[in-house]
C-alpha cells in the first residue's frame, strides 16, 4: 500500500511541473515533416489492410476482369495477372498480409525480447549468463537457415511466417534491452524504489520498463519493415502466404512473367511495399532522434 | 593477461555455444520436423520401405546418439550425402566455395570501400543537404525489396540490354568474370545502403569526441581531422562489423547465385530448401554456425588488441 501511496503523490506532482520524454518526443516528431508524412502513409496502410480485412475494399479481388496478362491502360492501372485478374486489387489485398505480417512479427520479437533482455539486465549472474549463452546460439545460425527450419516444422501458411519471422527477428532487441536495464539497475530512482520496499518484479515493470521503452518503439518500427521485406524471401522459397495475394507471391512470379515482359505485377508489388518500407524506415530514424536522450543537443 | 590466455579462454566459452548451436540444429531438424522417410519417398511408400531409409539414414538411432552425430560433424566436416544428389556433401561444399567466393568476395570489398569513402565525405559536409540527401537515398536503397533488384537487374541489364550475361558460370580465372560483374554489381546496391548509414554515425560518433575539439583548436584543417584522426578511430568499429560479416560471406549470396545460375554454396542451399534435402540444410547451418564462433573470437582477439583500452577480461 504504501509503495503505491508514495509513487502517486511523486507522480501527481511531476505531472503538473514539467514536461515528459514523452511530451517532448511528440513534439518534435510532429513538427519534423519526414516523420509527419511517415506517420501518415504508415497509418493509410494500416486504414488500408483494415478495410481489406473487413471486406469494404478489395473484396473482388478475385474476379477476372480483364483478359490475361492486360498491359496496364486506364481501366486497369497495374494491367492483370496471368488469370485476368486485376493487379491493382491484388496488391490492395496484399496490403492485409503485409501488415499483419509486419505487426504480429514484431510483436512476437518484442515480447521475447523485452522479457529475455529484461530478465538477464536486471538479475545478472548466472541468469544473464544463461540467456546471453541463449542468444548467442541464435544468433550464430544465419536468420535463413531459421526460417526455413521453423516454415519446415510449422508448415507453411501465416502463422508459419508469422513465428519464422518473429522467432529470428527477437536477438538484437534483446541485446539491446538488456545493456540497458543494467544501465538502468543501479540507478537512484531503482534505489529509492528498493527502500520503499518495491519488489523485484515492481521494479522491472513500473520503474525500469517505463525507461527503456523508447528502445522498443525505435526497433518496433524497425522490425516491422524487416518482416515485410522477408515476407518476399519466404515466398521465393516457397515458404510464404498461399491461396491469397501478398506483395512476397506476386514478386516472386515475376521472374516467370519478365521474360514475357510482363513488368507491372513486379512493378506494382514493389512500389507499395517501397513506400511503406521507406516510411517505416524514416520513422525509425525519426523516432530515434526524438526519443534517445544520448543524440540530445547533437547534429 | 596474456593475449594467448585471453584466446584460450574465449575458445572454452565458444564449447557451450557450440553444443548449444548443435542441440537447437538437432531439435530443429531431428526431433520437430516432419519424418524425412516420408518426405524422401513420398505418400505411398511402404512400412518397410520408410523403415529401410529410416535406418540408412540414422534416424532409428537412439536422439543421443544423433545429437552426438551433429557434434562430431561439426568438427570433422563429415556430413554424409545428399539425399537429392546422393553426392558428399563436404565435397559439394568443396566444389561450391570457390564460385561463391568469386563473387562474395569482391562485391563485399567494392561495397565496402565506397562505403567508407562514402561516409567520410558526408560526415564532412554533415547537416548540410548533401548529407541528408545521402542518408535518405540510403534508406530508400534499404525500402526495395531484394528480389526486386535481382528480378528486375538481370530482365533489364541482361535481357533487354544484353550488357551482361544472364546467368551462367564458367570456372577458372578470367573466365568467369562476364558472368559475375552483374551479380556484384547488385550485390554493392543491396548493401551498400546499410553500410553507409552505420559508418557514417560511427564517424559522427567520433566527429564529437574532445580529440577532435583538440585537433580542431590547435588549427588542423578539417580534411586533416577527418583523415588522420577521424577515420583512424573510427577503424576500429568498422573492422568489427566487417569481420563478422565474413561467415556469411561463406553461405554466399542465396538469391544471386541462384537466380544467375552460380554453382556455388548459396544455389545448393537454395535448391536444397526446394527439395527439402535436409542433410545439406543442416549441414550448411553447421558450417555457417562454426564459421561464425570462429570469427567471433577473431574480432574479439582483434578488438583488444587494436584497441589498449579494452581489457582482457
Amino acid at each position: 500500500m504504501s509503495v503505491a501511496v508514495a509513487e502517486k503523490l511523486v507522480s501527481k506532482e511531476s505531472h503538473s511541473q514539467s514536461k515528459s520524454l514523452w511530451n517532448h518526443a511528440w513534439e518534435s516528431l510532429v513538427s519534423d515533416k519526414i516523420a509527419l508524412i511517415s506517420m501518415v502513409i504508415v497509418s493509410i496502410y494500416a486504414i488500408v489492410a483494415i478495410l481489406t480485412v473487413t471486406g469494404v475494399i478489395a473484396a473482388d479481388w478475385s474476379q477476372e476482369v480483364g483478359a490475361s496478362y492486360e498491359a496496364p491502360s486506364a481501366a486497369h492501372i497495374f494491367g492483370t495477372d496471368i488469370f485476368g485478374r486485376s493487379v491493382l486489387l491484388k496488391t490492395i489485398k496484399g496490403t492485409e498480409v503485409a501488415m499483419s505480417v509486419g505487426f504480429v512479427t514484431a510483436i512476437v520479437a518484442v515480447v521475447i525480447g523485452v522479457a529475455l533482455g529484461g530478465v538477464a539486465g536486471y538479475f545478472g549472474g548466472k541468469v544473464d549468463d544463461f540467456i546471453v549463452w541463449f542468444y548467442t546460439m541464435f544468433s550464430s545460425i544465419p536468420n535463413i537457415m531459421l526460417l526455413v527450419a521453423i516454415t519446415f516444422i510449422m508448415g507453411r501458411g501465416l502463422v508459419a511466417v508469422y513465428m519464422a519471422l518473429g522467432l529470428t527477428t527477437w536477438v538484437n532487441l534483446c541485446r539491446l534491452i538488456r545493456a540497458e536495464v543494467i544501465r538502468h539497475k543501479e540507478r537512484e530512482y531503482v534505489q529509492a524504489a528498493t527502500a520503499i520496499g518495491g519488489g523485484h518484479s515492481r521494479k522491472m515493470i513500473k520503474h525500469i520498463l517505463p525507461n527503456v521503452f523508447h528502445i522498443v518503439i525505435i526497433q518496433f518500427s524497425l522490425l516491422f519493415q524487416t518482416a515485410i521485406k522477408s515476407e518476399v524471401i519466404l515466398s521465393y522459397l516457397g515458404l510464404g502466404v498461399q491461396g491469397r495475394p501478398s506483395w512476397g507471391t506476386m514478386i516472386d512470379d515475376a521472374k516467370l512473367e519478365l521474360a514475357r515482359g510482363v513488368w507491372w505485377q513486379l512493378a506494382a508489388a514493389s512500389l507499395a511495399m517501397f513506400v511503406v518500407v521507406l516510411a517505416f524506415n524514416l520513422l525509425g530514424d525519426a523516432l530515434r532522434d526524438a526519443l534517445d536522450p544520448k543524440l540530445k543537443g547533437k547534429s | 593477461m596474456n593475449t594467448w590466455l585471453y584466446v584460450l579462454r574465449k575458445l572454452i566459452y565458444t564449447i557451450p555455444v557450440l553444443l548449444g548451436v548443435c542441440f537447437l540444429i538437432f531439435l530443429l531438424f531431428n526431433v520437430f520436423s516432419p519424418d524425412p522417410a516420408s518426405i524422401i519417398l513420398g505418400k505411398h511408400a511402404t512400412v518397410k520401405q520408410i523403415e529401410e531409409v529410416r535406418n540408412e539414414l540414422g534416424l532409428n538411432k537412439p536422439y543421443f546418439l544423433q545429437y552426438l552425430d551433429i557434434v562430431k560433424s561439426a568438427f570433422t566436416f563429415d556430413f554424409g550425402r545428399s539425399w537429392q544428389t546422393k553426392q558428399d556433401i563436404w565435397d559439394m561444399m568443396k566444389q561450391g566455395a570457390v564460385p561463391s567466393m568469386t563473387l562474395t568476395i569482391p562485391g563485399f570489398m567494392i561495397s565496402t570501400v565506397f562505403a567508407i569513402i562514402i561516409s567520410l565525405v558526408v560526415s564532412f559536409y554533415r547537416g548540410k543537404l548533401l548529407d541528408k540527401g545521402t542518408v535518405i537515398l540510403c534508406v530508400a536503397l534499404m525500402s526495395i525489396p531484394s528480389l526486386a533488384y535481382i528480378l528486375f537487374g538481370q530482365w533489364f541489364f541482361a535481357y533487354k540490354m544484353s550488357w551482361f550475361e544472364i546467368s551462367g558460370y564458367e570456372s577458372g580465372f578470367p573466365y568467369f568474370i562476364p558472368y559475375i560483374i552483374l551479380p556484384v554489381l547488385i550485390w554493392v546496391f543491396l548493401t551498400i545502403g546499410p553500410d553507409v548509414r552505420f559508418f557514417r554515425t560511427i564517424m559522427l560518433d567520433e566527429i564529437y569526441q574532445d580529440y577532435v575539439r583538440t585537433a580542431r583548436a590547435k588549427g588542423l584543417s578539417e580534411t586533416t581531422i577527418l583523415f588522420k584522426h577521424v577515420l583512424k578511430n573510427a577503424m576500429i568499429p568498422i573492422i568489427t562489423y566487417v569481420i563478422i560479416q565474413l561467415p556469411f560471406l561463406i553461405l554466399g549470396a542465396l538469391l544471386l547465385e541462384s537466380f544467375f545460375s552460380i554453382p556455388g554454396l548459396g544455389g545448393i542451399t537454395i535448391s536444397a530448401v526446394y527439395a527439402s534435402d535436409l542433410p545439406v540444410i543442416k549441414a550448411m547451418t553447421v558450417l555457417t554456425a562454426v564459421a561464425y564462433i570462429i570469427f567471433s573470437i577473431i574480432t574479439d582477439v582483434l578488438y583488444t588488441v587494436v584497441d589498449p583500452r579494452v581489457s582482457l577480461k
